[in-house]
């Protein structure tokens, strides 16, 4: 025998209302907030981000002045351990071997480097996406493009760096003047060497993209290959675009320093973090922080790049997110 | 097998090719002139000479194909006669640099092994410290351990070698005095007291490229374990009573190294550029080392054949790892 039924089977009721919508960045951001190492990397980045671009006007001495009566005072922290060090409030973190201010030249230097990596990366991440989306759109490209930059991954990226740099720069410099040149060098040789991973990543979303429906269905209403890549294309693939930024940013901070350290770098008289260090390895066993500061203000912000990028690899992956 | 490796050593030649193409069309299209330092007094006939004497009068293929020719047919032969003592190439045109007037590939030989001991040494040592790591840190997934080799991995992703360099100097060569900070290249081992000393000079510089390595890929490795470890196979092996670390050592790990020999190829390059660095911080007198000197002292020749080696060992670093590639995956040799 069944029992009666006590009960009436009500229509299902959401038990609280939900949600309004919102939108897929809203989601990302949720998940971003989530990974505490990518939250503060972002803010340490746009912290340093902030110090190298305002910071000349908060501290104004300027970077190139000489006060040799001022020289090599070490920072005002090596009070703690050594009561007679030479140091002063008005130069913090000391004073280089010709009274040059220590802080004033590190945001200098830090925006030369900032300005590097960012135009460096921006421009990779053009080359790289454009290879990547050709690649990955058009069949007939798709051979050799991609053999073309498997040929320059196994190029010595570094060495071929140092020659170009040495070859081309005085030739860039009476173009353009000396910072300008040696800026739009660098800048160029470093794009132009480290497109390569972007341009994979873009054309294998691209690939799988590609036979989706909605581009079937862009495609049978007679839209043009050229606005299917700009309008539907692009947007789905601007998340692994941006977390290759990230890497692309770091690589480029590196390689400015890795370059500046030896000896091709930026002009003397401009400073830049990695021409900093260099400059100061030798001297290093008197005054070690004039190695280390720059260092670590290299360090610091390739670290917190790359935990951005690890968030921004674990918010913009619909797979992830959510869990 | 054979056939494979065979078709990958074919494959290889396009590869060299073009690099040899842009290593030579970087130095010929670079503006400044090796004749600039001349005086101006020399009369334009005898420039002319000059300009020939250094091999630059012929046009732009005539001097590609004769360094083709130099690098891959008369300097092997050198290769060759001082290997067993026969005469194929005498008299012929060597490769010479323009700094010393001597062949390029003679001082390439005296330091090459410097280069490839440290640099070799290091990337063995990094695989071998990264592999565990990787290995541990995915078969317990967040745990303290695997958090701490994440952040040990960060902090190697983000320091570079010319900022661990001179750290390590100043700590353990200035402050603790352990290690020389100077890698005396010319320090013969004979027995135990300077095996020992090479030890202590090898420890820094290798740490230095080490750290770079280890950190990529232990990384990789521990990825590439935690896409294996979910598969239905592991549950299978498992699930026939096998012992875990059966599982974990042998069927997880043997399918886990297929994309991590990838990263290893790939890091090859890298590690070269960090060579380089290396070599100027601990002054050894590597290649990388040399190809900074011809650099600055404009050494064309010399620049070339050495940009050139670099990219010969790092297509060969890569070749080997495709040969491995098709050791650990039998799909890959018959596609």
């Amino acid at each position: 025998m069944t029992e009666p039924l006590e009960t009436k089977i009500e229509p299902l009721q959401d038990l609280t209302p939900s949600e309004p919508p919102h939108s897929q960045w809203k989601d990302v951001w949720d998940q971003f907030k989530k990974h505490k190492g990518a939250l503060m990397g972002g803010s340490f980045l746009l912290l340093i981000t902030l110090g190298v671009l305002f910071g000349e006007y908060i501290w104004t001495i300027d970077p190139q002045k000489l006060d040799i009566r001022n020289k090599d005072i070490r920072p005002i922290y090596t009070i703690l351990w050594d009561s007679g060090a030479k140091v002063q409030w008005a130069h913090p973190l000391g004073t280089d071997n010709l009274g040059r201010d220590a802080l004033a030249n590190m945001i200098v230097g830090g925006r030369t480097s900032m300005a590097v990596g960012w135009v460096a990366m921006l421009l990779a991440l053009s080359i790289g996406t454009t290879i990547g989306v050709l690649a990955g759109y058009f069949r007939r490209l798709d051979g050799p493009l991609m053999r073309f930059t498997d040929l320059v991954l196994s190029l010595p990226i570094l060495p071929l760096l140092l020659v170009a740099v040495t070859l081309f720069r005085d030739a860039l410099r009476a173009q353009f003047g000396p910072e300008t040149g040696m800026f739009l060098l660098i800048v160029g040789v470093v794009g132009v060497t480290s497109w390569m991973q972007t341009a994979r990543i873009v054309r294998s979303e691209v690939l799988a993209l590609k036979e989706r429906e909605f581009i079937l269905a862009a495609r049978s209403i007679g839209t043009t290959p050229g606005a299917i890549i700009r309008r539907h294309l692009l947007p789905n693939v601007i998340s692994p675009i941006m977390v290759s930024a990230t890497l692309g940013l770091a690589t480029a901070i590196i390689t400015e320093s890795a370059l500046s350290f030896l000896g091709v770098g930026f002009p003397p008289d401009f400073p830049t973090w990695g021409k900093m260090l260099a400059d100061a390895v030798p001297r290093m066993d008197q005054y070690p922080e004039r190695v280390v500061l720059p260092g670590l203000a290299i360090s610091f912000t390739v670290l917190s790049v790359n935990y951005l990028g690890d968030g921004l690899r674990d918010a913009l992956d619909p797979r992830i997110r959510g869990r | 097998m054979l056939t494979f490796t065979i078709r990958r050593l074919i494959l290889a030649v396009p590869t060299l090719l073009f690099i040899s193409l842009v290593i030579f069309l970087l130095l010929e299209l670079a503006p400044g002139d090796p004749m600039a330092q001349v005086p101006l007094t020399v009369p334009p006939e005898v420039k002319m000479k000059m300009r020939e004497a250094l091999g630059l009068g012929e046009p732009l293929h005539i001097r590609y194909w004769k360094w083709l020719v130099q690098f891959f047919w008369i300097e092997p032969q050198v290769l060759f006669d001082n290997l067993f003592g026969t005469t194929f190439s005498e008299g012929k045109q060597r490769i010479l640099s323009w700094q010393t007037r001597s062949p390029v590939m003679d001082m390439v030989a005296q330091r090459l092994p410097q280069t490839l001991w440290v640099v070799g040494m290091s990337y063995v040592v990094g695989i071998l410290i990264a592999l565990p790591i990787g290995i541990y840190s995915a078969y317990r997934q967040y745990s303290i351990f695997d958090q701490a080799g994440t952040f040990v991995t960060m902090i190697g992703f983000s320091i570079p070698p010319f900022f661990t360099g001179p750290l390590l100097i100043m700590i353990f060569a200035v402050q603790l005095g352990w290690f020389p900070s100077v890698y005396d290249t010319t320090h013969v081992v004979n027995d135990w007291d300077s095996f020992m000393v090479q030890l202590r000079q090898m420890i820094m510089p290798v740490m230095v490229l080490a750290l770079q390595t280890t950190a990529q890929i232990s990384r990789f490795m521990r990825a590439s374990m935690l896409d294996n470890l979910n598969q239905d196979y592991v549950r299978t092996a498992r699930a026939k009573g096998l012992p875990e670390k059966v599982v974990v050592l042998v069927h997880v790990l043997r399918n886990s190294m297929i994309p991590v020999v990838t990263a290893i190829a790939l890091g090859v390059p890298g590690i070269f550029g960090g060579a380089i660095i290396t070599e100027v911080v601990f002054k050894v007198n590597g290649i990388g080392d040399q190809l900074l000197n011809a650099l600055f002292a404009n050494d064309l020749p010399s620049v070339q054949t050495l940009a050139f080696m670099i990219a010969v060992l790092i297509v060969l670093f890569n070749l080997i790892a495709d040969v491995l590639y098709g050791v650990l995956d039998p799909r890959i040799r018959y596609d």
